[in-house]
């Protein structure tokens, strides 16, 4: 039987997620005998194949964000939103409070220390959403993994169910979190 | 000085309430300075921090100035006008919600005000405005430039009418004044209790718990005081019946609340009036003024050694919210109007952990014709499970809005009939945390029952667009909930997201859905009535009109919440780029 297939990315996050994915700890070994990783930090691999599924922490702070997220979409059957930021945004979005330009305005013309003030302009750097959005209001998500990050158990949780083929169901313990 | 004072509370343990000092600071200031706040928190004993939070947690205070004259449009499907307010911005050059740089006038939008059968309606420094017409704009504007007091304002602007148009028990017979009390002093109060026990009454806010219980297990609760409160907090969108009786039978309304203070040894009430009705405040003190110049109130009434029963009016500030018992007395004891856990209930822990009758205008009415005519002559009336009379607020696509009393057990079809709302496609029963009721449900009888309702029937005729009947009354429950609970704090604005989504053309399927998912979690999960009801509009009418929902679907997948490139617009202008990857299709 052929492998499972996963990829994983992290948009608009902290990689705290991905930290917390590798506290499945020596599980990683046995689940690595059922899954291979397709576009990860851990294989980097740049783009996406057909997945089976697909892991997405953070949320959309600008456009690159939105393409990446597509390619997932496009490429996994099942997608997850992973962690705060990807189901509400989380830190990044308390921007959502400033507009954009006082965002920029504040780190490249008025903050303290800055030489030579200006906003960049390059077509390499991606632009800024007006705000920043989690996941699912710019595509399908399949299932939310919740948590800031969520645990290695959730993740190992979540990924057995699917192995097994069963709808994924986190118990109260893994999403109480006080 | 536009309004009317606001009533003394001397006779109160806690001699001022927080919220009319707040009025009062509102009043005078057009907001509420912070400079204000530790001289007032030393007064009134309380701390900063509840002052502050009261300050938030209702509509009609503000921590930053509004306008000299602040007007505040009802946002109602029955007594709103959007497009108005939208005139009379432009009229006088002001952004809704954002005072005119001049500080002379502020607009913005607020919820039923209590006038849907004379709507178009707002408040104007708190006074009510009804009938408001596109052709009396002009003339308000100039009225606001040139700062005319509201005094000097054309008086029929005001004038608020009582609209009755078909009477029955309740409102028939004007009782003379006492005569409930002087029936029951002359047996005692068992006996009354007795009656209103055989006549079968129950609560008519819409909840429908029977009086009798109420008043009994209130009587032998163990508590040092007892208290009776009179909800006259009406917000329910589409109800107004409360304002007519206390513009009417406001002694009939006080005489049952002593009644109910006979029956449970109570020495003093409350009377709770939602903010919107202020202007019933001079004409409700001087019917207590009257009752007490004959003994009806007071010390040992109408002679009965040891009868003594006060009443004070309490004006609340702008939340729907406190329409619910518990929050109504948390609002009481000036604090935020969170509903509390219940059990325990207000009969034993109710106002200052004290057993306490909280009932609806109404009920306290009929309380009084019972006490006079004894409770076979209300049982008489009504259906098995549903005694009396109901007094209905109707408003909306009908010929004759107005309130209509009818023996419970009356179809919906001949209140249409009776109306003139015949034309109707639908009409919501009992107010947006009601039923939506479809054309082939108008044999459905008003009644406990089957259609319950604390009295807001609006129709809505052929003509009418129901998604956005809907996407209003889920906007109201967003905009209400008080944001104790999450299920309701987060639940109702991701349904107003999902509700906008949809009416603005671009939801799925999958958005009808995940709405429908939402809408039964927030109903199942919430803490109180508000959360779960919130979702009941919404399911209604995709249960009763699937098709007004999914004409308005588009056939894909997936579509954003929001416009991807619209949303780099920004970046794009700062940054002056207009290249591919400056675009996001």
């Amino acid at each position: 039987m052929s492998k499972i297939r996963i990829a994983t990315t992290s948009l608009a996050g902290c990689f705290g997620c991905h930290m917390s994915f590798l506290d499945m700890d020596e599980r990683l070994v046995d689940l690595l005998e059922h899954v291979e990783f397709d576009r990860s930090p851990l294989t980097d691999i740049k783009h996406c194949q057909p997945c089976d599924i697909g892991l997405v922490e953070g949320g959309l702070c600008n456009a690159e964000n939105v393409h990446v997220l597509r390619e997932f979409r496009q490429q996994c059957k099942i997608l997850i939103a992973v962690g705060a930021c990807a189901i509400n945004g989380g830190v990044p979005a308390m921007r959502n409070h400033y507009t954009v330009q006082e965002c920029l305005e504040e780190a490249y013309l008025n903050g303290v220390g800055v030489d030579n003030p200006m906003i960049p302009s390059d077509p390499e750097l991606p632009l800024l959403l007006s705000k920043v959005h989690p996941l699912h209001e710019v595509v399908r998500v399949d299932y939310y993994l919740p948590g800031c990050p969520p645990p290695g158990d959730a993740f190992f949780s979540i990924l057995s169910d699917l192995l097994a083929g069963k709808e994924p169901s986190l118990p109260k313990a893994m999403l109480h979190y006080d | 000085m536009h309004l009317a004072p606001l009533p003394s509370l001397a006779k109160q343990p806690s001699a001022d309430h927080l919220l009319h000092r707040l009025h009062q600071l509102q009043e005078h200031h057009r907001y509420i300075p912070a400079e204000t706040l530790a001289p007032l928190a030393a007064e009134l004993g309380l701390p900063i921090s509840q002052i502050e939070a009261v300050i938030d947690f209702y509509n009609f205070f503000h921590r930053t100035p509004r306008g000299c004259f602040d007007i505040l449009f009802s946002n109602c499907t029955s007594c709103g006008d959007l497009a108005l307010m939208q005139q009379l911005c432009e009229l006088l050059d002001v952004q809704p919600g954002v005072t005119r740089a001049d500080g002379k006038v502020s607009i913005d939008q607020t919820s039923c005000v209590g006038m849907c059968d004379q709507g178009a309606a707002a408040l104007v420094n708190g006074r009510t405005l009804t009938k408001l017409t596109t052709e009396q704009l002009p003339q308000l504007t100039a009225l606001v430039n040139t700062a005319t007091p509201l005094d000097a304002w054309p008086v029929g602007w005001f004038s608020v009418q009582d609209n009755i148009r078909h009477a029955g028990l309740l409102i028939n017979d004007a009782l003379p004044a006492g005569a409930g009390l002087r029936a029951v002093l002359q047996t005692d109060a068992d006996q009354l209790l007795a009656e209103i026990k055989q006549s079968g009454l129950r609560g008519r806010g819409g909840a429908g718990f029977n009086t009798a219980l109420k008043w009994q297990l209130c009587r032998a609760a163990d508590a040092p005081e007892h208290y009776v409160v009179c909800n006259a907090d009406e917000g329910e969108p589409g109800t107004f019946k409360d304002r007519v009786l206390l513009t009417s039978f406001a002694q009939q309304v006080f005489e049952g609340m002593a009644l109910c203070a006979y029956v449970i040894n109570a020495r003093h009430g409350f009377l709770y009036l939602r903010g919107e009705y202020r202007y019933l405040l001079p004409s409700l003190e001087a019917t207590l003024a009257e009752m007490h110049a004959t003994n009806l109130l007071g010390e040992n009434i109408l002679k009965q050694p040891g009868f003594d029963f006060d009443i004070s009016i309490v004006l609340g500030a702008g939340a729907y919210i406190c329409g619910e018992e518990s929050s109504l007395l948390e609002s009481l004891e000036q604090k935020r109007g969170v509903a509390r856990v219940r059990p325990p209930f207000p009969v034993t822990h109710g106002y200052r952990g004290q057993s306490t009758v909280v009932d609806n205008v109404e009920t306290l009415l009929a309380a009084t014709h019972i006490a006079v005519h004894g409770g076979q002559w209300f049982r008489d009336h009504g259906t098995a499970q549903s005694a009396g009379t109901k007094i209905l607020s109707v408003s909306g696509d009908c010929t004759a809005p107005g309130i209509y009393e009818f023996p419970f057990g009356i179809s919906l079809q001949t209140l249409l009939e009776t109306c003139g709302g015949l034309d109707a496609q639908a009409v919501q029963v009992g107010g947006p945390s009601g039923t939506l009721v479809s054309r082939e449900e108008f044999g459905r009888k008003l009644a406990f029952e089957d259609l319950a309702t604390g009295g807001s029937i609006m129709v809505y005729g052929a003509q009418r667009d129901l998604l956005a009947v809907v996407r209003n009354f889920t906007h109201f429950f967003a905009h209400e909930s008080c944001g104790f609970c999450t299920p309701c704090r987060v639940g109702t604005p991701l349904l107003r997201k999902y509700i906008d989504k949809i009416a603005a053309g671009h939801g799925t399927a999958y958005d009808r859905e995940e709405m429908v998912r939402l809408g039964k979690l927030v109903k199942r999960r919430s803490h109180c009535g508000l959360g779960q009801t919130a979702a009941n509009p919404l399911l209604d009418l995709l249960e009763k009109f699937p098709q007004v929902c999914s004409e308005r679907l588009l056939h894909q997948d997936y579509e954003p919440f929001f416009n991807l490139d619209a949303a780099l617009a920004t970046t794009r202008d700062l940054t002056h780029r207009d290249d591919a990857e400056a675009h996001l299709s």
